[in-house]
């Protein structure tokens, strides 16, 4: 269930600080011009415009509890069309962040974390692609952190230095 | 002078289609251009997932493999809009945003590494485009193709237009002179730029609401009659060839541009790796 949350003043400042492109957050006058355009609004909840109203509010609680958040395939097409060029998509990239440090995140997603700190990509790597790869002469394993100690080492090194582990079991960092 | 790139493969071409892998050394080889390794690098990281969780992780992992090219002073090539759109955005951050370039670089410093911003990140069909031109890939062509083509765009090739200034976002050009130079003929269908719906994090989280999107696309293309679709991302390509096991009646191969073009310059078909595909090619 949706929570109802009060106007949140503090939580908008956070938002237009969060990150690059997310200053344009009060530029939006809900023309809907981004719902109107969104290939994902068209089959769900999702509303675009809802969400940066919501954001301009500060109804915080709304937001990172929603399921909409995450329907967002970050295709641009809202940002493109935007008539106040707001940076849509760096705006929810923000509020998804937000969402995942207080906890709210999909146990899929979390798996793909995991993989990352595994192997350093975000799919598993199975014996049939690896008997493939011999098959059309390529090398078993391909040249990045797949298999390479040092490099797997360094990229886990940086997600740790970042708080990436401690994300992906819960949020809160 | 000789065109030159450190070769990104990013994860959905290595580890689900490497005949992507494959085809792009290939045609790149037949052309004069010559590809490094490189070597140890990590995901690009992935936009939708790992831009969603965490910028300062995504924006340091991208730092990592810019720097890694750096090291060895060549531009990076990637084969697809993911890795594209992470590492192009990633850079364009790091050289406008002192700050984050700051932030990133101290945490590089504890893997004894640095990045400068002195590289570009390219995408092989603009590169094929803009650097290589139709009339050296025209010549290339050995087994001119009389396919009808649905082009698949996808979303971080060409957008967002504020950064990248390739080409429209409505009405691109670029892939379908790139495909027609091989003899194929690009078919128009309804909501061509619409997004696969893979992207965002929804195929992993919602794989039912990718479908439906997915399925959207499958129909604009089978009522124009395509034999094929052809992208330029291997997440989007994963995206239509897998979705269409639960999605039956529709049977459109799915080639990325490389395997396209690997079709054209006369590569044996074991080389491309189509076997691999769930929707099968039969032609």
């Amino acid at each position: 269930m949706t929570k109802v949350s009060e106007p949140n003043p503090e939580f908008t400042k956070q938002v237009i600080e969060g990150g690059p492109g997310s200053d344009t957050l009060m530029l939006c006058y809900q023309c809907g011009t981004c719902t109107a355009s969104c290939p994902s609004g068209r089959l769900t909840a999702f509303r675009t415009r809802q969400l940066i109203r919501k954001a301009q509010l500060g109804l915080k609680d709304e937001i990172m509890s929603s399921e909409e958040l995450w329907l967002c395939t970050t295709c641009y097409t809202c940002v493109e069309r935007c008539p106040r060029e707001v940076e849509i998509t760096d705006i929810l990239f923000v509020l998804r962040n937000m969402a995942v440090r207080e906890g709210y995140m999909a146990e899929q997603h979390k798996k793909i974390g995991e993989n990352m700190l595994r192997i350093g990509a975000t799919i598993p790597f199975g014996e049939e692609t690896k008997k493939l790869r011999v098959r059309m002469g390529l090398p078993e394993n391909p040249p990045t952190t797949v298999g390479n100690k040092k490099a797997m080492d360094d990229f886990r090194k940086v997600m740790e230095e970042c708080g990436f582990d401690k994300l992906m079991k819960g949020g809160k960092s | 002078m000789p065109h030159k790139f450190a070769f990104f493969l990013g994860c959905v071409a290595p580890l689900r289609y490497p005949g992507i892998e494959l085809a792009t050394r290939e045609i790149m080889k037949a052309m004069g251009v010559e590809l490094t390794e490189l070597e140890g690098a990590g995901c690009c990281p992935a936009p939708g997932v790992i831009r969603s969780f965490d910028q300062t992780t995504w924006l340091a992992l991208a730092a990592r493999n810019l720097a890694l090219a750096e090291a060895q002073k060549v531009d990076i090539m990637t084969i697809c809009n993911g890795c594209y759109g992470s590492m192009f955005e990633a850079n364009h951050i790091l050289q406008h945003h002192p700050k984050e370039f700051k932030k990133v670089n101290d945490v590089l410093a504890k893997i004894g590494m640095k990045y400068s911003g002195t590289i570009k990140v390219r995408h092989f069909a603009e590169v094929l485009y803009r650097d290589i031109g139709m009339d050296m890939i025209k010549a290339q062509v050995k087994n001119p193709l009389n396919f009808n083509v649905g082009v698949h765009y996808g979303c971080h090739f060409v957008k967002p237009t504020r950064v990248k200034q390739l080409d429209d976002p409505e009405k691109p050009k670029i892939l379908d002179e790139l495909v027609e130079v091989t003899g194929a003929k690009s078919i128009n269908y309804r909501d061509k730029m619409m997004c696969c719906g893979a992207g965002g994090g929804v195929r992993s989280r919602d794989a039912s609401t990718a479908l439906r999107m997915t399925e959207e696309k499958l129909k604009n293309l089978k009522a124009v009659n395509v034999q094929m679709i052809v992208d330029v991302c291997p997440f989007c390509h994963l995206q239509y060839d897998r979705s269409q096991k639960d999605l039956p009646g529709y049977n459109i191969p799915v080639v990325h541009l490389s395997q396209l073009y690997g079709m054209a310059f006369g590569m044996p078909r074991e080389k491309l790796g189509l076997d691999a595909h769930e929707t099968k090619f039969n032609l």
